[in-house]
């Protein structure tokens, strides 16, 4: 966990007082929508179809138990009991009264929880993986950069109204969980031939109308020069960014225009004049961060104790979870545990306030008190002694967080869509209940392999689409929904965009054509351990269209 | 189910009611004849499309009550019940169209809403 100071808490409680009065003055008209508009969205604060949304940051995905009742408490208190984790480490409460809303940041305020850098042409909540600090492929803890650049840029006025919103990602794995290649800058910790630790930078990535895969710019970076590379990245978007045109405002239109070279070499033009600046990175800043991730005292436990051997030997149910669920711990005895947030039929990443209590108590007893979101919508307690997840598992089970489904075929990511969203064209979680109802064998679907279906009810992509092994998108024709779908996306270390399969299928067809396209992969594929992704790379879209449209 | 910004652009013939979200806590809302708001889509002023316009104009000088206001299709059932005249706007009279987690019931105002519609889901 990552200890706030007092200028942290002093930062959240003082913009909460700020919020307060500016709520106060729009309610008595003293402010116009258009003026309060740019600072509700400051604050995370969004108008939806049927009500106000708020959308609190979790930065790197990490979550004490504290902070998770909390959560939990605002479902119950301001909202209608249950909150959806989004595809960026955010959770959302899809309810809440403006005129309530002060009080509600006050009680999150309480945890150091807000809702800044959610919303508005800012930098965002900066994500990583998920796995942070406890993944047995990792190079050291990417949270401590995470954290280095949100104290930089939370505040930075330069920063603030940039041409468009702008998402950073940074991974240190060899297997990339968070999705870099597909943010506005993605940062990857490396080891360089010399052995010394820094970072590839990847620039121009990301999905909505115009998709791209980013672009390595700086293939190694020196750890000292994080900070000031990164804002002269900002500082070339900031100054060429098309304010002009929303729909070629982010930088990814900028680096496609200029093409990555010219990009970089104007970033470097940029860096020259700032590098050994203020920006410089001290090492002992970093280290005073890094002093206050507070790291579990472990025990020293060995791997695969007797009571787990035992229960995987005597519960077939426990072992189909533990195979599934369960990962490596960096630390011998321990284990990663992800809890599925997609039970059959449920809407995808929705967790309720009784679970949210119920998980808050499962960390206290099992995680050393700490809970991880992951930009796939599941929550992980991250540091549960092997010994333990035989009891682990009964409590998770008897809460509906133990669905043996992660990284498989209704393990779907997806968006409110037109349930809630005001931006949306179609509706994307009833996709996602019936393709969970379709795929509810999980014996069926551990046969089907690692499948990710993500589902975005419009253009704009926040369930990811493009980068789905099966990608849907809802769209609108004539006044129906309509859903385009596309094969061999992914947000790997291997990031590809998806190819379009054929034309779209009406809402009610949709199902009955994944259905098809998994059942040909099933038939296409080499041998049992070929990846559905693999067999599409392997043989292109041709043979699944053939199949799914042949029949229509 | 196109966004407002969308559905600004787009003629709408036909009838049509206005509507916006409450500025108090968001919920959805339609202009009346008496230029006042109500949450009740069967309270609204339902007009033809071309005499909207006068209708949305003071709407939108009603900055405190309502946010966003804009014209929206409608359609009258057989005994003269105004419904929303598309998916998008059925969504925002009667709520998602699926259980909420934690209530263990489906909106009881969608099922009547979509039940109430010729032809609909």
């Amino acid at each position: 966990m990552y200890r706030y100071d007092e200028l942290d808490q002093a930062l959240v409680d003082q913009r909460v007082a700020e919020f307060r009065d500016q709520v106060r003055r729009r309610l008595v008209g003293e402010l116009t929508e258009d003026e309060f508009k740019l600072l509700r969205l400051l604050n995370g604060v969004y108008l939806q179809l049927h009500a106000y949304m708020l959308r609190v940051a979790i930065p790197y995905g990490t979550l004490s138990s504290e902070q998770l009742r909390m959560l939990g408490h605002v479902a119950r208190r301001y909202d209608r009991g249950y909150g959806h984790f989004t595809t960026r480490q955010n959770i959302q409460f899809n309810w809440i009264k403006l005129e309530e809303m002060p009080d509600t940041l006050a009680d999150l305020a309480k945890v150091g929880l807000h809702g800044m850098q959610t919303s508005g042409n800012c930098v965002r909540n900066i994500t990583t993986d998920q796995w942070a600090g406890v993944a047995a492929d990792e190079i050291e803890d990417p949270r401590i950069w995470a954290e280095v650049l949100r104290q930089h840029c939370t505040l930075h006025p330069e920063f603030t109204f940039l041409p468009r919103k702008f998402k950073i990602a940074i991974s240190a794995a060899a297997h990339d969980r968070a999705a870099v290649k597909v943010h506005d800058i993605g940062l990857r910790l490396i080891r360089n031939g010399a052995g010394d630790v820094g970072f590839e930078v990847l620039v121009g990535g990301g999905l909505g109308r115009t998709p791209f895969i980013g672009k390595t710019i700086k293939p190694f970076l020196a750890k000292r020069d994080f900070l000031s590379y990164i804002e002269a990245i900002l500082r070339v978007y900031n100054q060429y960014g098309r304010r002009d045109n929303i729909y070629k405002a982010r930088i990814k239109i900028l680096v496609h225009e200029l093409g990555a070279e010219k990009f970089a070499d104007e970033v470097e033009k940029e860096w020259n004049e700032i590098r050994e600046g203020d920006l410089r990175l001290d090492p002992a800043v970093v280290e005073e961060v890094s002093a206050r991730f507070v790291y579990p005292a472990y025990e020293n436990l060995g791997d695969n104790p007797p009571e787990l051997a035992r229960a995987r030997k005597e519960d077939r149910s426990f072992a189909a979870w533990l195979d599934n669920s369960v990962a490596n711990h960096k630390q011998p005895g321990y284990a990663i545990v992800t809890l599925s947030l997609k039970p059959t039929g449920g809407p995808p990443g929705d967790a309720t306030a009784q679970q949210m209590d119920a998980i808050a108590e499962l960390a206290d007893r099992y995680s050393f008190g700490e809970i991880r979101v992951g930009h796939e919508q599941n929550l992980v307690l991250p540091h549960v002694a092997q010994r333990d997840l035989p009891q682990l598992w009964q409590r998770l089970e008897a809460l509906e967080l133990a669905t043996p489904n992660v990284g498989l075929v209704s393990d779907i990511i997806a968006c409110p869509g037109l349930d809630y969203c005001s931006l949306a064209n179609a509706r994307s979680i009833p996709v996602a209940q019936e393709l969970t109802q379709r795929f509810r064998d999980h014996a069926l679907a551990r046969t089907i392999g690692r499948l990710h279906i993500n589902i975005s009810g419009c253009i704009n992509a926040c369930g990811h689409h493009h980068v789905g092994h099966i990608g849907i998108l809802g769209v609108e024709k004539n006044g129906e929904e309509f859903y385009q779908i596309t094969l061999g996306g992914r947000a790997d270390e291997n990031a590809e965009l998806g190819t379009l399969l054929g034309p779209a299928v009406r809402y009610g067809e949709v199902a009955d054509v994944i259905e098809d396209v998994v059942a040909a992969y099933v038939e296409l594929r080499e041998r049992p351990e070929e990846l559905f992704i693999d067999t599409v790379k392997r043989l292109g879209v041709e043979p699944f269209k053939e199949r799914v449209y042949a029949a229509r | 189910m196109t966004s407002p910004h969308e559905q600004k652009k787009r003629r709408i013939n036909g009838t049509v009611v206005v509507t916006a979200n409450r500025l108090g806590d968001g919920a959805v809302v339609y202009r009346t004849m008496d230029d006042d708001w109500t949450t009740d889509i069967a309270s609204a002023a339902v007009v033809a499309a071309p005499a909207a316009a006068a209708l949305l104009q003071r709407a939108e000088a009603d900055g405190i009550r309502a946010v966003g206001p804009y014209i929206a299709p409608v359609e009258l059932a057989h005994d003269q019940r105004v419904l929303p005249g598309n998916l998008r706007e059925r969504i925002r009279v009667a709520g998602p169209t699926f259980v909420l987690p934690g209530t263990g019931q489906e909106c009881a105002r969608y099922a009547e809403a979509t039940l109430a519609l010729p032809g609909a889901a």
